[in-house]
């Protein structure tokens, strides 16, 4: 595993993946956009039946679960109507782009060859990327990384923490995931800064 | 001119890569490395920084832009 490089004659941003390492990939993008369909993007308690069937909006009020609510932040702090007017004009617009982008990730993976389920093996999986989609794929690992450290609760400051599970624990394995997604994105931003 | 009225604010999170914010503070806004690794460095170190500032409009473009990156952004009124 040595993450992203930008191959100097194409320009492309490559990467080569165990199956292993492309089939949890998928698995996350595929998490991601599970909980991104999950909660529905729309007003709760619509007043009436006539008023609920011309309403094209978004939701007005931050998302019940800590990952969305990360990824759909406030923007006005101060301001509670205003807030409300914003969310209903983007977080709508902001869930479809999180979504494409983690299904890009999929549809990329299984056109470099990953089968629905990982077989022999010794299976490598190269990605080739032109410079909008590896932005595409960068932006989606900062949304995976949010949602696993919002529910592992990563802190600043908090690696000793981590370090001190045994291996066996469930977090200590999502901590080196974490991990692992951090690792191939300082990777695609170098490849994508050079 | 009137002096611009709006902010648009990064908040320092313990999760995006410092390389990464820079990366957008660069490409987004067209600030150069230097500006964008101080506009960067001042979210890490102070929790939060003044990116950009103009209209209403303009800065809930930006909040939105910041979102779609995983940036923890919020608006405000100028001082």
């Amino acid at each position: 595993m040595s993450g992203f490089t930008r191959h100097r004659r194409s320009g492309r941003v490559i990467a080569a993946f165990t199956g292993f390492e492309a089939d949890l990939l998928r698995s996350l993008a595929g998490q991601l956009v599970e909980l991104l369909r999950n909660e529905a993007a729309a007003p709760r308690d619509p007043v009436d039946p006539l008023e609920a069937m011309f309403d094209f909006d978004g939701p007005t009020t931050a998302p019940e679960d800590p990952v969305l609510a990360r990824l759909f932040p406030t923007a006005y702090q101060h301001d509670e109507e205003a807030a409300a007017e914003f969310r209903r004009f983007t977080e709508g617009h902001l869930r479809d782009g999180k979504s494409a982008a983690a299904c890009r990730i999929i549809e990329d993976l299984e056109e470099a060859g990953l089968p629905d389920e990982l077989g022999e093996d010794g299976l490598m999986i190269d990605v080739e990327l032109t410079e909008d989609v590896a932005v595409t794929w960068m932006r989606s690992f900062t949304d995976i990384r949010l949602a696993l450290a919002t529910r592992l609760g990563i802190e600043d400051g908090d690696e000793a923490r981590w370090m001190a599970l045994p291996d066996d624990d469930p977090r200590a394995q999502a901590h080196d995931i974490y991990e692992w997604v951090g690792y191939l994105q300082e990777t695609l931003v170098g490849a994508l800064t050079r | 001119m009137l002096a611009s009225p709006w902010v648009t604010i990064v908040w320092d999170d313990p999760v995006n890569l410092m390389s990464y914010v820079t990366f957008v503070f660069r490409t987004y806004f067209g600030y150069t490395t230097e500006h964008a690794e101080e506009l960067m460095l001042q979210v890490h170190n102070d929790g939060k920084s003044v990116v950009s500032t103009g209209s209403r409009e303009a800065m809930e473009r930006d909040v939105q832009a910041m979102h779609e990156y995983g940036l923890w952004a919020t608006m405000e009124r100028a001082e």
